[in-house]
């Protein structure tokens, strides 16, 4: 129990420096912290096939596309423009309300009993696999068209045109 | 894995949702102050991984895998996402030397 509350402490702290850090890239670093502690909070909730995919897909595919990009692009001539104070204390009002909202909402009900695991086996490979290609064949493989045209338009995008060509 | 598991059954569900909910406002406050266009993308990231959490902790505690095989989607579509959105960054570096989102109130329809 006293783990679960560590970890969201770390959770929430992390996930308050990658939009506080100055530097882009330390932003990132500390996203992959981030990433790091959801996928502790997967393993205590015992969804292990979860756990590996965040594992690999947010902290191994798209962290790293994200810090390529941010090579990619040359960012260190000039420092970032800031909003103003103003914004930023509109912004942190806006975002304090909708926390509040929920929160106040959450009051309402009652105190929810703990989350326990009734079937050891939920978040197995084997037991998620079944479920995936029996009830959830077809969204998984309209997922798959997905995945192709974002790739095909993603490199479509990032293509550079050729001069003769305009 | 079954001490640590054991050890979770304590945690109330409404600790779950807050700590969605406070990442989930961390993520908004992220976008509305960062000028950053890479850094807005990282904050929705947060957003999505908030949700996840929560989707993930309403399927353990219901009993119901559904709620896992959603979040594996929410995965393959983040990825799609983050495919897109960076490749129109770079787009838009090219075009005007810069990310900062400031510089697009010029777009026109």
């Amino acid at each position: 129990m006293n783990t679960f509350y560590f970890i969201a402490f770390l959770s929430i702290f992390f996930s308050i420096l990658v939009i506080s850090a100055k530097s882009p890239v330390h932003s990132i670093l500390y996203l992959i912290l981030t990433f790091f502690t959801f996928t502790i909070h997967y393993i205590l909730l015992n969804a292990q096939f979860l756990a590996i995919v965040n594992f690999i897909v947010y902290m191994g595919a798209i962290l790293v596309l994200f810090l390529y990009t941010l090579m990619l692009i040359n960012l260190n001539k000039e420092a970032e423009p800031v909003k103003s104070n103003l914004v930023k204390l509109a912004a942190v009002i806006g975002g304090g309300c909708f926390l509040i909202t929920i929160v106040a909402s959450l009051k309402l009900l009652n105190v929810s009993p703990g989350v326990s695991l009734q079937n050891p086996g939920l978040g197995l490979v084997k037991n998620l696999g079944k479920v995936l290609f029996n009830e959830f064949l077809l969204p998984f493989e309209v997922s798959s068209i997905l995945l192709l045209s974002a790739m095909v338009g993603a490199v479509l995008l990032a293509t550079k045109e050729p001069k003769s060509a305009a | 894995m079954q001490s640590l598991t054991n050890t979770m059954q304590a945690v109330p569900l409404n600790n779950y949702i807050l700590l969605s909910a406070i990442i989930f406002s961390i993520g908004v406050i992220g976008v509305l102050i960062r000028r950053n266009a890479i850094v807005i993308f990282m904050s929705v990231e947060l957003m999505l991984n908030a949700v996840n959490l929560l989707l993930a902790a309403f399927s353990v505690y219901r009993g119901d895998a559904t709620g896992q095989v959603f979040v594996f989607f929410i995965m393959a579509l983040a990825a799609a996402e983050v495919a897109i959105g960076l490749a129109i960054i770079v787009m838009i570096y090219r075009n005007t030397n810069s990310i900062d989102i400031n510089v697009l109130n010029r777009l026109k329809w």
